[in-house]
């Protein structure tokens, strides 16, 4: 899209509301708009023959040369202002790019910085890792597909839709298949959910230990996701209401993960989900076909997702029984550690931050509950002493991302940030101390503790923690 | 919850709601307004889809549960299990699967008879050892599970059920819970079960599982003189600042908060040069890459740094100037070889020999 096309689009919008005039006044008026009205009219009646082509022709030549005469004179004298307004850029005076190319669209080639990016040291191999969403990034609720964070216990494969298939076995009157056409033939919804990493700010148990939001909290995104709600595919095989208890799900990968879900939950929210923002899922994220299992930790909803075993008992999994089990202060580890309880993050400003200058700023965040919706963040800038209810911002859905916003006046000393939540089931988001006190430093997974940014006097944010 | 037109569907949701008040109280409501007509064939979706045969079933219904349901029949002994290890375990778990190089170490010598007869591994409560797998499972379904789905690392779903037993045992052996002339089987494995060091060591008494779990730690939302002292006790320290690349390249160039150069020490002043902008990686152009990523080679090579397998980096030079070395390499990589880098490689002849030449052209060349 060319920059002109705008230009004119914002300069016609402020002739027909004049309550915008003020505001709009700075914008360069594009040449088209120095055409005197006998003239619009006439073209539009008569279209542009040779002689109102070359009135155009004159009325261009004529703007164009008053809007460069100021400009000249003021790259002279630089103080006037800012050279980035008096000097127009190369993009202003240019043909841009054609349509479709590329055809797929791409960030802006300075948003580069914003990557998923590995932990360094945390996996040994570049299969069995993580890839880490660059919250500090990102705006809104909505994580873009492409930064969407990536766990994979054995890689990722991007499997053929053709040939992929969906069983229900187990537990049913008639055990299904179903292809891909057959299930997007199905009744479908479309949700917004979060998906956390029950690992997600597990290297934060002891101390502080990496630097930035990216690191501490980006094992977690928040997509649109559409697909066949997994209780009509129970229904339709058939399960057996007095005997099935639980649910195996196991993913088409070399992997092969498994996750027990119990038959409650299976029932409730859980999507077959194939769409993801609009488009199918991404390779990385199961494509073509996941579960979502909203509120719970991310490795239940499992990725190329090839069968739904009914059960009457648990099957305890790899990822279940040796992986994703919660080690307690009495020796004892948690299983099936599911539930994402509520917590929230700062996510600008935040570690390896600097704020520029003193002043207003829009501090803004992120919460989330795996129980329900988010129904209130409290914001803190002296270490939790003292707290602010933020505004949540756009729609606030139950097991998904919310965004809230507080503002600020950094006076330059030091500050210490902090964001805490509280659901709709009434609990709130704890203080590290306290959910040690319970579970110790050595769970590894489901740390949902209270984030601490402090603010040095240089302006440079780091992540700490506070006793 | 979802809206669908089955009547036991309906039924079962309130019967649900009964039980569990949070989850209703959270759930997204899509009734559809009073005046709406639904489609008369809305609940006709009942023909889609087929029956699963048999076969179908048999063919991918591989899961094994705790109370051994899925378990096939058949057994392996420790000393099978010992040589199929050295094959295809030991270049990433280590001759005695305690290897901590590529993986967490699967065995170490933290279990001892009083744990066995326990059920209960009290090294758990050290934070000074390692936790191992044999240390924190406590069922051995799932350690055959694991072995038979997703073993070995780049070829899973490779073994015979018997090959299986034998690494089972084998990996039990080391954790002397089994001798070495035992032989697993579906007949005995229960009676392994009743040994499994860390038998009693799960708890599913949390409220983190189920749909009406209640919380273990609680805060309350005090708004004003909540702390009295606040105390920062951790940090992370300025030989560490760096350690995550410099941060000021992960960071928007333009936000009002950009990244700190974490190249310059703590509190210097920010950089009035050009904001960095990192470069997008180069993206992986090349067929031999792709060919390499296709073929599982990268489960075991990596381009710069050495794996199971040396870097890639590394054959390149030890070859660059060899004379027949592409007929050399393919050669290797079809076929496998050992002993030129101290391990073992096994043979690729899934590739053809244009796609190995292919490999060893780009090894080579780059």
């Amino acid at each position: 899209m060319s920059e002109k096309k705008i230009t004119i689009q914002t300069f016609q919008a402020s002739e027909h509301n004049p309550t915008h005039t003020a505001p709009l006044g700075h914008l360069q008026h594009a040449p088209e708009s120095f055409l005197d009205a006998n003239t619009i009219s006439d073209i539009s009646q008569n279209g542009i023959d040779s002689s109102r082509r070359r009135l155009l022709r004159g009325s261009f030549a004529a703007a164009t040369a008053a809007m460069l005469m100021p400009v000249i004179s003021q790259q002279a004298r630089a103080e006037e202002g800012d050279p980035d307004i008096l000097n127009l850029p190369p993009w202003s005076k240019m043909l841009g790019k054609s349509v479709a190319s590329p055809s797929y669209g791409q960030p802006s080639k300075y948003e580069a910085n914003i990557q998923r990016r590995q932990s360094p040291g945390l996996t040994q191999t570049d299969q069995a890792s993580v890839s880490f969403s660059p919250l500090q990034g990102m705006f809104g609720m909505i994580t873009a597909s492409g930064l969407h964070f990536e766990r994979h216990h054995q890689g990722w494969v991007d499997v053929d839709p053709r040939r992929h298939r969906l069983m229900i076995n187990g537990l049913v009157n008639s055990p299904k298949v179903f292809t891909m056409e057959d299930l997007m033939r199905l009744p479908s919804v479309s949700r917004i959910h979060f998906i956390e990493c029950g690992a997600n700010t597990g290297m934060e148990w002891g101390n502080a230990a990496v630097p930035t939001v990216q690191y501490t909290h980006g094992m977690l995104s928040c997509s649109e996701f559409t697909g066949v709600p997994l209780s009509l595919l129970l229904e339709m095989a058939g399960y057996d209401k007095a005997k099935a208890k639980y649910i195996l799900a196991e993913g088409a990968d070399g992997s092969a993960m498994t996750r027990t879900i119990d038959l409650e939950r299976a029932l409730d929210d859980v999507i077959v989900a194939y769409g993801m923002n609009g488009e199918m899922l991404r390779p990385e994220n199961g494509y073509p076909l996941r579960l979502v299992v909203p509120g719970v930790q991310g490795v239940s909803s499992v990725k190329w997702l090839r069968r739904i075993e009914v059960g009457d008992q648990p099957y305890a999994t790899k990822d279940e029984a040796i992986h994703y089990i919660d080690l307690m202060p009495d020796g004892q580890h948690r299983q099936y550690t599911s539930i994402q309880e509520a917590k929230s993050v700062i996510t600008n400003p935040s570690g390896g931050q600097r704020l520029m200058s003193q002043g207003f700023y829009n501090v803004t965040g992120l919460a989330w509950s795996g129980r329900g919706t988010v129904k209130k963040v409290d914001v803190s800038f002296d270490g939790g002493r003292n707290w602010y209810t933020a505004n949540l911002e756009g729609a606030v859905l139950p097991k998904a991302l919310t965004r809230f916003n507080i503002g600020w006046v950094w006076d330059g000393k030091p500050a210490i940030l902090q964001s805490r939540v509280t659901d709709s089931t009434g609990y709130v988001q704890p203080m590290k101390r306290q959910l040690k006190e319970v579970r110790g430093s050595r769970s590894v997974y489901h740390n949902n503790a209270i984030q601490s940014w402090r603010v040095n006097e240089s302006g440079e944010v780091e992540n700490v923690q506070t006793a | 919850m979802f809206k669908l037109p089955k009547l036991e569907w309906r039924a079962l949701i309130a019967a649900t709601a009964v039980t569990t008040v949070a989850s209703v109280l959270t759930a997204c409501d899509t009734e559809a307004p009073l005046n709406s007509v639904s489609s008369p064939w809305q609940s006709s979706y009942e023909s889609v889809g087929r029956s699963a045969t048999p076969a179908e079933i048999a063919s991918w219904d591989i899961d094994v549960r705790p109370d051994f349901t899925g378990l096939p029949a058949g057994s392996g002994s420790v000393e099978d299990g010992e040589s199929l290890w050295m094959e295809r375990c030991a270049s990433c778990h280590g001759d005695f699967a305690d290897s901590n190089k590529f993986f967490s170490p699967l065995v170490s010598g933290n279990i001892t008879e009083a744990d066995i007869a326990a059920g209960h591994v009290a090294s758990l409560n050290d934070s000074t050892r390692v936790r191992t797998t044999l240390m924190k499972v406590a069922t051995v379904s799932t350690l055959w599970d694991y072995i038979n789905r997703a073993m070995p690392w780049n070829a899973p779903k490779t073994l015979s059920s018997d090959e299986v037993y034998s690494l089972v045992a084998y990996l039990l052996s080391l954790a002397y819970i089994v001798d070495y002339d035992f032989v697993l089987s579906n007949e005995n494995i229960a009676e392994v079960q009743a040994l499994l060091p860390n038998r009693n060591g799960m708890t599913q008494e949390h409220g983190l599982w189920k749909v009406d779990g209640l919380a273990d730690v609680n805060n309350t939302d005090c708004m004003n003189n909540c702390e009295q002292a606040v105390k920062v006790e951790s940090f992370i320290p300025d030989f560490a600042r760096n350690a995550h690349g410099n941060l000021q390249q992960q960071m928007r160039v333009f936000d009002p908060f950009q990244g700190i150069d974490t190249t310059q020490s703590k509190g210097a002043a920010p950089s009035t040069s050009a904001q960095v902008i990192a470069e997008p990686k180069a993206q992986a152009a090349n067929p031999a890459l792709d060919l390499l990523n296709d073929n599982g080679c990268m489960g075991c090579h990596q381009l710069d740094s050495k794996l199971v397998g040396p870097a890639f980096s590394d054959v390149t030079e030890k070859y660059i100037d060899h004379p027949d070395a592409t007929a050399y390499l393919a050669r290797k990589i079809r076929e496998g070889g050992s002993g030129v880098w101290g391990g073992f490689m096994p043979p690729m002849p899934q590739l053809s020999q244009e796609q190995a030449e292919q490999i060893a052209q780009w090894l080579v060349n780059k």
